[in-house]
């Protein structure tokens, strides 16, 4: 073996060398970017599987009319707990988790650029996740009245005020989604740090592989739209404790100024969300087509776009409050035009298949479903942004139906893509294909089951966040056909926590560079060794383990 | 498998000379976009509740333009600046004095809004409750107070170890980092000022 040759000493992977409390020890008071990085997308997956679960309660509510399975509070609570957790403990994890561990060695750097922060992210995000989950517990408050935030999650004003909301749940929602958004603006700012300061030698931007552009547009995005939410966070939290009259309407209060704030927040979040999966697939896809991104330079700038572009798109969640029709105008073009750099993304991705050598491994079919579902989603959103359309279905199973394709469809395919190509690095193991393609099939047919058939549900008039609703309207074989596809679903989600179990122990080892792929993650060891490179890697093209594998035909002579 | 792996270090000389931007710089320099996305919501919301309220007092009858805290919070913009200069060309005593007159120049910004405060609520009776005016001047004002106080408490911090003897020179990178978050704390009121008192009153 070559390890005789180089007698470094490389972490120990194996915890039984160790005793629990070492491990334990080792592993929260870690400040190494790759265990924070699996720390972020296991406590993600856990949320995932938490509010799937609450998902799959409210589907069991649905399936019949007049059911009642669950009650109408507690119905209340699921799904804003679902909503926000979601978005809050899943998405925004999957973002942190995936751009610490993947961005410093994609750059080749040995860590990111302020590790201390990067563990204070983590802990101050999961803190303010169990402090979102306590109002299970605390939510009822001195006043003994209520109990889970129940206000939707985006929790609209005045509902949210203390005449409304009695207890202290809607408290915890906006004090646990504000620390947990502070972990989110930390690993942020890291995230820009590391790319600009720690690129190693010949990493330019031009470079640069398209994941890490995509992190960094990411990053600057929770930068400038995180603090809009934790600003109207603050003044709900006075008006709520210290008597402030922001949002309290008997005092001239604005209660769509919470709703301005929150979608200046809220619109560029679904981009931040969304961005992982664009950068997994801009990964992923040349891979398993054997042919470098098509249009690299488009895509950089179509993300760059979107950059921008979706900062100016968010009152289009507004056009049934009442504005002027020349806000209306504005919003409805401005959100027709994000879809064209969305559009130039999704072209790319399709030329870079267009004839190349494809394999259809694990991680290729579910880029395979995202182009497809997103697309859909991505059409679906262009109907919406139609002003006059939207006020027909606004706050309709149709927009659920719409947010569930892009962000299910998309995002956690995408994600999905992504772990199943990355866990050889992280692991050393490679995920079972048979599961894989068993938790690829049963997912992809559950969730077109379930979301498919809302869409016709929501354009038959069925409003969001109902309870129940009465038998006749033609809504039941709808949500009937949508209740059994959480089975799929949820049988898929136990293929993979299966394959994940099984492919620790008993996967097929997997080299350094199982895929055949050309960036610089794939020229460590799996699982890195803690300093990620023994020397720092030196660049000359952007795909430098192809240049390394092909000397007589560098990328470099050609870019 | 090889234990270790295969580093790509392309043969033949580098094209250029390698160099990026210093991380710390990057690092506060982006906080400083993110602080503002936060201030210029507190900022919107003062515009958009100006002559919102439905009861008095008004800002009109009750605000008076803080001009000598506003001097004293410009002027140490100044004096931090003098002080990072002598500490770059490593003369201590300067740093020190100019140091500790900026101590004192944000320490009597925070006292003056302190009394400002006090007055308003004792003897005005106006609070962050009694009307919109009262919310939007509290949480903004208050905003940047807060941030005042980080920033003198890092001041502070640089000042005792700098007294205690520890070479301060040798953090010029971090002493300079703080003086730009002072710089910022300092633009913001700026911006504060004239919504509130001039564009606000």
């Amino acid at each position: 073996m070559a390890s005789i040759d180089y007698p470094l000493e490389h972490p120990k992977i194996h915890p039984r060398e160790f005793s629990f409390s070492e491990t334990l020890y080792a592993w929260v008071a870690t400040v190494d970017h790759k265990r924070l990085g699996l720390m972020y997308i296991v406590s993600a997956l856990i949320f995932l599987v938490i509010a799937g679960i609450m998902a799959s309660v409210m589907r069991i509510q649905l399936a019949v009319p007049n059911n009642h399975f669950v009650d109408p509070d507690t119905f209340n609570r699921l799904f804003t707990m679902h909503g926000t957790t979601m978005v809050f403990l899943v998405g925004m994890p999957i973002v942190a988790g995936l751009s610490n561990y993947l961005v410093p060695l994609m750059i080749g750097a040995r860590d990111m650029a302020f590790p201390r922060l990067n563990a204070f992210g983590f802990w101050i995000f999961l803190f303010g996740g169990l402090l979102l989950y306590y109002s299970y517990i605390g939510g009822s408050g001195l006043s003994g009245a209520g109990s889970a935030p129940d206000v939707g999650w985006f929790a609209y004003a005045p509902l949210t005020e203390k005449a409304f909301s009695r207890g202290a749940s809607s408290d915890f929602w906006a004090l646990g989604v504000m620390v947990s958004g502070f972990g989110s603006i930390a690993s942020a700012i890291n995230v820009i740090a590391t790319t600009i300061s720690l690129r190693c030698p010949g990493m330019t931007l031009s470079r640069m592989p398209v994941f890490v552009w995509v992190m960094l547009v990411d990053a600057w995005l929770i930068l400038v739209a995180l603090p809009p939410l934790s600003a109207a966070q603050i003044m709900l939290l006075l008006d709520r404790s210290l008597g402030a009259n922001f949002f309290n309407t008997q005092a001239g209060g604005s209660a769509v100024l919470w709703q301005h704030f929150f979608w200046i927040f809220g619109h560029p979040e679904v981009y931040i969300l969304i961005f992982p999966a664009f950068g997994t697939l801009s990964e992923i896809i040349p891979i398993f087509s054997r042919k470098p991104i098509f249009g690299r330079p488009a895509m950089v700038g179509a993300v760059v776009a979107i950059g921008f572009i979706s900062l100016g798109v968010w009152a289009h969640h507004m056009f049934a409050v009442g504005m002027t029709s020349w806000s209306n105008t504005f919003f409805a073009a401005s959100s027709m035009l994000v879809g064209v750099p969305t559009g130039i993304k999704i072209f790319n991705w399709t030329a870079t298949m267009y004839g190349g050598k494809l394999r259809f491994a694990t991680p290729m079919l579910f880029c395979c479903g995202f182009l497809l579902q997103f697309l859909v989603a991505g059409l679906t959103g262009i109907m919406l942004a139609v002003a006059p359309f939207d006020w027909q279905l606004h706050d309709s199973y149709f927009v659920v139906a719409h947010f569930h394709f892009t962000l299910i469809g998309g995002l956690v395919f995408g994600v999905f893509a992504g772990l199943y190509y990355w866990f050889p690095k992280a692991t050393g193991r490679m995920l079972s294909e048979k599961l894989g393609k068993w938790h690829f099939w049963l997912f992809c047919i559950g969730f077109n089951m379930t979301f498919i058939p809302l869409h016709f549900a929501g354009m038959l008039g069925m409003p969001r966040r109902i309870y129940t609703y009465a038998a006749g309207r033609g809504w039941e074989s709808w949500n009937m056909i949508a209740s059994i596809g959480v089975i799929f679903q949820a049988a898929g989600i136990l293929f993979f926590v299966w394959n994940v179990i099984q492919s620790l122990r008993f996967g097929e080892r997997a080299g350094d560079d199982p895929w055949d792929a050309w960036t610089l993650e794939w020229a460590t060891t799996s699982p890195p060794p803690e300093y990620n490179f023994e020397k720092l890697p030196v660049v000359r093209s952007s795909r430098p383990l192809w240049d390394l594998k092909h000397p007589q035909d560098p990328d470099w002579k050609f870019e | 498998m090889a234990a270790t792996s295969v580093v790509p270090v392309p043969p033949g000389p580098m094209e250029r000379e390698w160099t990026t931007p210093d991380r710390g710089t990057v690092g506060i320099i982006f906080l400083i976009v993110t602080e503002t996305a936060l201030f210029s919501i507190f900022v919107v919301t003062y515009l958009v509740y100006i002559g919102k309220s439905l009861n008095g007092p008004y800002p009109r009858e009750v605000l008076s333009i803080p001009i000598i805290a506003s001097i004293c919070l410009l002027l140490s913009s100044w004096t931090v600046y003098r002080a990072e200069h002598a500490l770059q060309h490593n003369h201590l005593d300067r740093f020190k004095l100019w140091w500790i007159i900026t101590i004192l120049l944000g320490g009597e910004f925070l006292i003056a809004t302190g009394v400002e405060w006090y007055h308003l609520i004792t003897k005005e009776h106006f609070t962050i409750s009694t009307n919109l005016a009262g919310s939007t001047f509290y949480s903004l004002v208050g905003l940047h107070a807060s941030h005042v106080i980080v920033g003198l408490t890092f001041l502070l911090l640089v000042l005792i170890v700098t007294l205690a003897g520890f070479p301060i020179q040798t953090q010029f990178r971090r002493v300079r980092f703080l003086s730009w978050y002072w710089h910022f704390v300092d633009g913001i009121w700026v911006v504060v000022f004239t919504v509130v008192y001039i564009i606000g009153r």
